[in-house]
Order: structure tokens, then C-alpha cells, then sequence
């Protein structure tokens, strides 16, 4: 037998990989926000994938853009692994129905640029991207992005379907037409007429609101999905919602009259779809479990004190932004205790 | 968690793909002796041995060739009848080379050992106790290959109320010790008998992964009426078989930091080793030949092997039917075992299994961004948190490391295992180790 000479490859232990890839687990939250799609479709018809397109479109052209062509190190990455698909989708969702579709593109743009590449990339973003493009929605756009269509009188018909809002198709710079019915949304409506929303109206999604966060209960599944899966850590979306249920019950308990149930505020406006989308991003988030819980109570705390006493009905946005900017401060006080080292922190 | 999930384990750690059923219903079984047997004077922890034999003298199986150079040592004896041809520099396993006694065989021998049994270990002092274990040259067959005499020599001061046997067998793809639990139940039993008389043990737990019920049904059957011993079946997990997560799995103590398993009471030895006690001193066979699993994808024949120390890995590999494409080779298990640079290296004592793969795990070549998704830290068994030593490592703040405890790091590599953007965390932890460890000197220099 001839034996050619074996050349055998070193490398260091651990020689055996899980296998299951940074891409596959952004997949599988791309995927997790198909049923989210679905019922943005159902309720408010083709706007939510015209306004998903385009800032999806915003997002990865921008991405490509600043990638560096002919990097030998980093071969366009970053337009693979799915973050830059993920960051639109998610953007495209938190819009309301309304929005010019130029508008939401140029969310994408923002959101990847200075949300993501100015910090250094996937990994390395301080903020939760989607999050700061809607944050420069929310300063370059205030009427527009809180003008609310209320969702379809028959929702799921082809014809509320295809019904196209004029507003979405406006030109850029242009005064959009305001001819489109708009009302409010349960949140402002509780805050500035303190008229709540039934319940089950919020639990199924058929109120006004942002494109993805109406559908408590597709939320509610999903999110339940991908904890079982561990794409995410559970103790984040549940810290938040027992924080948000906790603070809210105690002036509601004082004042019923003038405060929105713990259960109101937990299933309007975004808060369930910041709590398992936006706030489980684990780049912006912490790392350890016991930095999970307080950055979610501390998001819980803070919508309960926008919503209630701020100025604007709706907080879940500037409440996760803002934790995410004390994540690395949450780091440094809530390291895990190490095995056999007594039981204080760090 | 359903009531079949109540056996005892520790938090945290992993569980990769067992693939064992290669190896684990085939008995044990025995190669031919080689030509030429190999055996560095330095395979154990600790000083290495003193040759006390020439080049030219003829030898017999089991006769000592080098003594403990040392109290952290270990005796080293023939593994064959035969001729000490040279005393050099030879290829280790670890890729150096070492100082190596390299025997001929005798091909007429029939390679039968004339030995006799030690006096009886359960009339001995302990201080003959450790001298006689030190004499058989035994250390850990688990694959650190620490002198195990060192272990029965307890402190001033210090009792042993547990001995914990670990019959884990944690690493993916090894299988010999739970051969040996399967076919050497009473030897297993006998050397816990006199491991746990010397040490003053009132109980022994025999802690054993669930994958290996027909182990844990002969260990059962072999202490069934025996009320100091009993069989932990544990929840399958790696790496179980850690001594500080072991005593976690089935006793609930966490070892405080920087202590050894003694200052909670417990000693840990590995099942191999107490069959080992048990061929000491009923039959006078020293550590000269142990069993090896021979696995893998690249591997025609999968065995285990019974094979004398110093046996050429290649010989090891031809038997059982080497692929011409092997792109690996490991020695010891898949997570902590070591990579050959070649096949001229001989088994050691502390080898457990030697693996062969016709294509080479992915690897790290493609490295992506830390997304901080916190796995690594529900993956480490000692609760550290390997994301953040593998950033520091990376920018090279080797002192900061050691505000996250980077010392107790085992390396035990479910971090690298577990990351989805393959960053060769435990790896860069180990540099990060070393360079620590080369500040602080310098400061104190």
C-alpha cells in the first residue's frame, strides 16, 4: 500500500462546534415575524408590506453600500447574516399604517448607518437599530408617525386588502394628502379622553396602532416560540411585563377612574412587541441573567412613567433606548457569581 | 421536569452530540503487541521520573524503569518483555520532544507477567498504602493523569467523609469506562472496597450518566448488598465528569474556589482507576497497559482496546483501520482531548482515546461578531462569563481578567462548543491565562 504523507490538522480543543450559526439564529427570528406580517396585512391591508419593503429596501441598501467591496477579512458579512433583513422588518412593523413609504425607507437608512455601521457593525451597535431609525422618525416626522388609520372594517377581505392608502405612495418632501380617515390610538385615547379600549379589541389587534404591535395574541405565541427555542433570553420580555403589570397596578389602584388598567397598558400600544422583538436584541441587551432582569424591570418601569406622566402616550421606544445605553452600566453591577465564590455579585 | 428528569446534575454545561454507539456494545478487547514501545519519562502531572535502567539491558514485563522523581511523580515500569534501546529525545504527544525510554520487544516472549500480590490493603497503614500505589505507578485514568497516591495521602486535619467515583464519561465518543463498568463490575467494587477503607470513607457514590443503563444496572447488581456504596444515575451533561461538578451533581456541594474536593470532604477517582487498585493488589499489575476507545469517522474498526503503554499511536490506528484521508487525529476525548502532529507518538497513561476523522470539524475559521447572546454563560459550569474574558483576551487586558475569576477556568470548552458565531472563546481564554500568569511574574520579578 502506498501512503502518501497524512497532513493532519491542529488546532485547540474543543474539537466538536453546536453547529447552530449567529445567521440561523437572526433566521429564525426573521421567521418569527412572519405570523406578525400576516396579521399587519390582515388588519391594515397592503400598507404593511408596502412600508416593509421599503424600509427593508432602506436597510439592506445601505448595508451593501458601506460594505466593504473587496475586504479579503470580511467577505460582505454583514449582508448575510441576516441583521440588516431583521432590523428592517422590525422597523417596518413599529410604523403606522400610514406612513409615506419614502419616509420609512429613509428609517432604514438612518437606523443601519448611524444605529449600526458608525459604531462598528453587527455586535457592536449601542442601540437597538430598528429602534433608532424610528427614534429619527419620531423627531423628523412627529405628525406623520402618529397619525393612526384605524384598521379595516372587514379585515382579512381582499377588498380592505388591496385598498391602498393614498399616503403611503406620497412623494418625498411632498405634503401627503389628508384626506385618509385617522383616529387614535388606545393608548392616547385613555390618556387624553381616558376612554379605554375593550380588552379582547386589543388581545385580537382590532384597534388603530403601529403596523405589527396591535395583535397581542400573535405576539404573545411568538414570543412564547422563540423562549422555548432560547433565541432569545426569557427573562426580558418577562421582567418587562411583570414590571409594566406591577407599576401600572398601583395608581390604578388609587385612581381607577383616571388610570388605564395594568392589563390595558400590557396588551396597547408596543409594549408587548418591544418587550419581545425590540428588548430581547441580545447585541443591546445584557449578557448575564441577572443584568436581564434588571434592564427589564428598569424598561417596565419607565413605560409605566412615559405613558402615565409623560408627555407622549407611548414610552416602550424611549424606554428601551434608554436602557440600552446603561446596558454596559448594568454589566458592571450584575456579573453572575461564580461557582464556589459566596453568594454577593461580582 | 417529569419524574424520570430528577437525577442530580449540576447547573449549566452542555450537551453535544453523544455519538458513542461506535464503541459501546463492543467488548474489550486486546491488540498485538507492537515492535518498539515508547514511554516518556514525563506523563503524569507533575516531576518527571528518573530512568534507572541502561541502554542495552534486558527487561521484563512489568519491571521498573524509572522511578518518581519526585512526591508529585510517578513510578514508570515496562510494558513488555524486551530491550531498552535507547534513552532520548523522542516525539510526546503534546508535539515536543521528551525524554523517552524506547524498549524492543522480545518477539519470542510470550509476554506474560510474573507477578504476585501485594500484601493486603486492607491491614495497611495508609503511609504503606501511598507508598505502595506510588510504587505501581497509577495515576488518574480520567486523562489529566494526576498521581493518585498524592490523593490517598490526606492533610493534617482534613477527613474524608465521601469517596465519589466518577464513571461519567462526559466526552462524546469514549466509551471505555463504561466498558470497563460493564464488564468489571466486581473490580470496580473491589477497589472502591479499599480505596474507601484507607481513606476512612463512610460512603462511596458511584455517579454515572444516564446513557449507560446497562453500566448502571452492573454496578447495581455488583453492590446490591453492599449499603456504603451506591450508583447516582446523572442527567446526561458535559462536563459532568469534572471533579467540582461531579461532587456539585450528587452531593449539591459547590467546592469553594481555589479548594480541592478534600475541603469538602470528598475524594474523586475515575471507575478505570479502581479497577485499577484492584489488579495492584490482588494480582501485583502495575500501570503498564490501559484501555484506549479507538473511534471516530476516520476509523474502519472501532474498538476498545486494551494497549500497553507506549505503544506507537500509529500501530494503534493501522488496527482498527485507519482512513487514507484522516485530516485529524485527537488524543483523549473531542472537548479537552489534544491534537497530534504526528502518529509517531505513544500512548501514555493518561490516554483515553484516540480519534480519528476523515474531515475536520468546522473550526473557527469563520469567526463572525459577538452578538452577546449570553449562551456562553449558560453553557460555563463555573458561571463565569466567557464572553467577557474572551473580549478582554482579545484586546489583550490581560489584568482586568482577573476580575473575572479567569483562574477558574477549567477549559472544559462548552463555551467554544456552544457560540453561534464560532469564536474560539476557551482558546483565547487559555492565551488570555498565560499571559496573566506571565504578567504577574514579571511584577513580582
Amino acid at each position: 500500500m502506498i501512503k502518501k504523507p497524512m497532513q493532519l490538522l491542529l488546532q485547540t480543543s474543543p474539537f466538536l462546534r453546536r453547529g447552530i450559526t449567529t445567521p440561523r439564529l437572526m433566521s429564525e427570528v426573521v421567521i418569527a415575524t412572519i405570523p406578525v406580517i400576516f396579521a399587519a396585512c390582515w388588519y391594515f391591508g397592503l400598507s404593511a408590506l408596502l412600508l416593509i419593503f421599503a424600509s427593508v429596501a432602506g436597510a439592506m441598501l445601505t448595508e451593501w453600500f458601506f460594505t466593504p467591496k473587496k475586504s479579503s477579512t470580511q467577505p460582505s458579512n454583514s449582508l448575510l447574516d441576516g441583521s440588516g433583513l431583521l432590523t428592517g422588518i422590525l422597523l417596518g412593523l413599529t410604523l403606522p399604517p400610514g406612513m409615506a413609504m419614502w419616509m420609512a425607507f429613509l428609517g432604514g437608512v438612518v437606523g443601519i448607518s448611524i444605529g449600526k455601521l458608525v459604531m462598528g457593525g453587527l455586535g457592536q451597535n449601542m442601540f437597538n437599530p430598528a429602534l433608532v431609525g424610528r427614534a429619527f422618525l419620531q423627531a423628523a416626522f412627529p405628525t406623520a408617525i402618529t397619525t393612526w388609520n384605524p384598521p379595516a372594517t372587514s379585515p382579512g377581505s381582499l377588498e380592505s386588502f388591496t385598498a391602498i392608502r393614498e399616503s403611503n405612495l406620497a412623494a418625498p418632501f411632498m405634503q401627503s394628502s389628508t384626506d385618509a380617515v385617522t383616529t387614535a390610538s388606545p393608548l392616547g385615547l385613555m390618556k387624553f379622553e381616558h376612554e379605554p379600549t375593550p380588552w379582547f379589541d386589543l388581545f385580537i389587534g382590532n384597534t388603530a396602532g403601529s403596523l405589527g404591535e396591535t395583535c397581542a395574541i400573535v405576539i404573545i405565541v411568538m414570543g412564547v416560540i422563540m423562549a422555548i427555542r432560547r433565541d432569545f433570553d426569557w427573562r426580558i420580555p418577562v421582567s418587562i411585563l411583570l414590571a409594566v403589570a406591577a407599576f401600572s397596578a398601583i395608581p390604578w389602584f388609587i385612581k381607577p377612574e383616571l388610570y388605564p388598567t395594568p392589563l390595558g397598558m400590557l396588551l396597547s400600544g408596543g409594549l408587548l412587541f418591544g418587550a419581545v422583538y425590540m428588548a430581547t436584541d441580545p447585541v443591546t441587551s445584557p449578557v448575564t441573567p441577572k443584568g436581564a432582569w434588571i434592564f427589564g424591570a428598569s424598561i417596565g418601569l419607565l413605560v409605566v412613567l412615559i405613558r402615565l406622566w409623560g408627555g407622549l402616550p407611548e414610552g416602550v421606544m424611549y424606554a428601551i433606548l434608554l436602557m440600552n445605553a446603561a446596558t454596559p452600566l448594568i454589566e458592571r453591577i450584575a456579573q453572575p457569581r461564580v461557582f464556589g465564590r459566596g453568594r454577593s455579585a461580582v | 421536569m417529569s419524574v424520570a428528569e430528577l437525577v442530580g446534575t449540576f447547573r449549566n454545561g452542555v450537551h453535544p452530540h453523544e455519538n458513542k454507539e461506535q464503541t459501546e456494545n463492543f467488548p474489550i478487547a486486546r491488540m498485538a503487541f507492537g515492535k518498539i514501545f515508547t514511554l516518556p519519562l514525563s506523563q503524569h502531572l507533575g516531576a518527571p521520573s528518573k530512568s534507572i535502567v541502561e541502554v542495552g539491558q534486558t527487561v521484563f514485563r512489568g519491571q521498573l524503569l524509572a522511578e518518581a522523581g519526585g512526591y508529585v511523580s510517578a513510578n514508570l515500569h515496562s510494558p513488555v518483555d524486551g530491550k531498552v534501546i535507547t534513552i532520548g529525545p523522542r516525539r510526546h504527544p503534546r508535539g515536543d520532544l521528551a525524554t523517552c525510554i524506547e524498549l524492543e520487544a522480545d518477539p519470542f516472549s510470550t509476554q506474560t507477567i510474573n507477578a504476585s500480590p501485594q500484601n493486603d490493603p486492607m491491614n495497611m497503614s495508609t503511609d504503606d498504602f501511598v507508598a505502595s500505589i506510588q510504587d505501581s505507578g497509577l495515576v488518574g485514568l480520567g486523562g489529566a493523569a494526576f498521581p493518585t497516591h498524592v490523593k490517598y495521602k490526606l492533610p493534617e486535619g482534613k477527613t474524608c467523609e465521601h469517596l465519589a467515583i466518577n464513571g461519567c464519561e462526559c466526552e462524546p465518543y469514549l466509551t471505555c469506562d463504561h466498558r470497563t463498568m460493564v464488564e468489571r463490575p466486581e473490580a470496580v467494587v473491589r477497589g472502591i472496597t479499599i480505596a474507601a477503607k484507607i481513606l476512612g470513607a463512610k460512603k462511596t457514590s458511584v455517579g454515572i450518566e444516564k446513557n449507560k443503563p446497562d453500566a448502571i444496572a452492573a454496578m447495581q447488581e455488583a453492590t446490591k448488598n453492599l449499603d456504603d456504596i451506591e450508583v447516582y444515575p446523572l442527567k446526561v451533561k458535559y462536563p459532568q465528569g469534572a471533579e467540582k461538578m461531579l461532587i456539585k451533581a450528587i452531593y449539591g456541594i459547590e467546592v469553594p474556589a481555589g479548594k480541592l474536593p478534600l475541603d469538602v470532604g470528598v475524594v474523586v477517582n475515575n471507575v478505570a482507576t479502581m479497577t485499577q487498585f484492584a489488579d495492584w493488589f490482588d494480582e501485583g499489575l502495575p500501570l503498564i497497559e490501559r484501555v484506549v476507545t479507538v473511534a471516530g469517522t476516520a476509523i474502519a474498526r472501532p474498538a476498545n482496546l486494551i494497549i500497553p503503554v507506549g505503544t506507537s499511536v500509529r500501530e494503534v490506528l493501522d488496527f482498527c483501520g485507519l482512513d487514507m484521508n484522516t485530516q485529524q487525529v485527537i488524543m483523549g476525548g473531542p472537548m479537552m482531548g489534544m491534537p497530534l502532529s504526528s502518529l509517531d507518538v505513544p500512548v501514555l497513561k493518561g490516554t483515553s482515546g484516540l480519534l480519528a476523522f476523515t474531515e475536520a470539524p468546522k473550526g473557527h475559521q469563520n469567526t463572525l461578531a459577538c452578538i452577546s447572546c449570553g449562551q456562553c454563560l449558560e453553557a460555563c459550569g463555573y458561571f463565569l462569563n466567557p464572553a467577557r474574558l474572551a473580549k478582554l483576551a482579545q484586546a489583550r487586558r490581560w489584568d482586568e481578567l482577573d476580575d473575572f475569576y479567569v483562574n477558574d477556568c477549567m477549559e472544559c470548552g462548552a463555551c467554544s462548543w456552544v457560540c453561534p458565531s464560532s469564536i474560539p472563546i476557551v482558546q483565547l481564554i487559555r492565551t488570555g491565562k498565560g499571559a496573566l500568569r506571565e504578567l504577574k511574574a514579571n511584577q513580582q520579578a
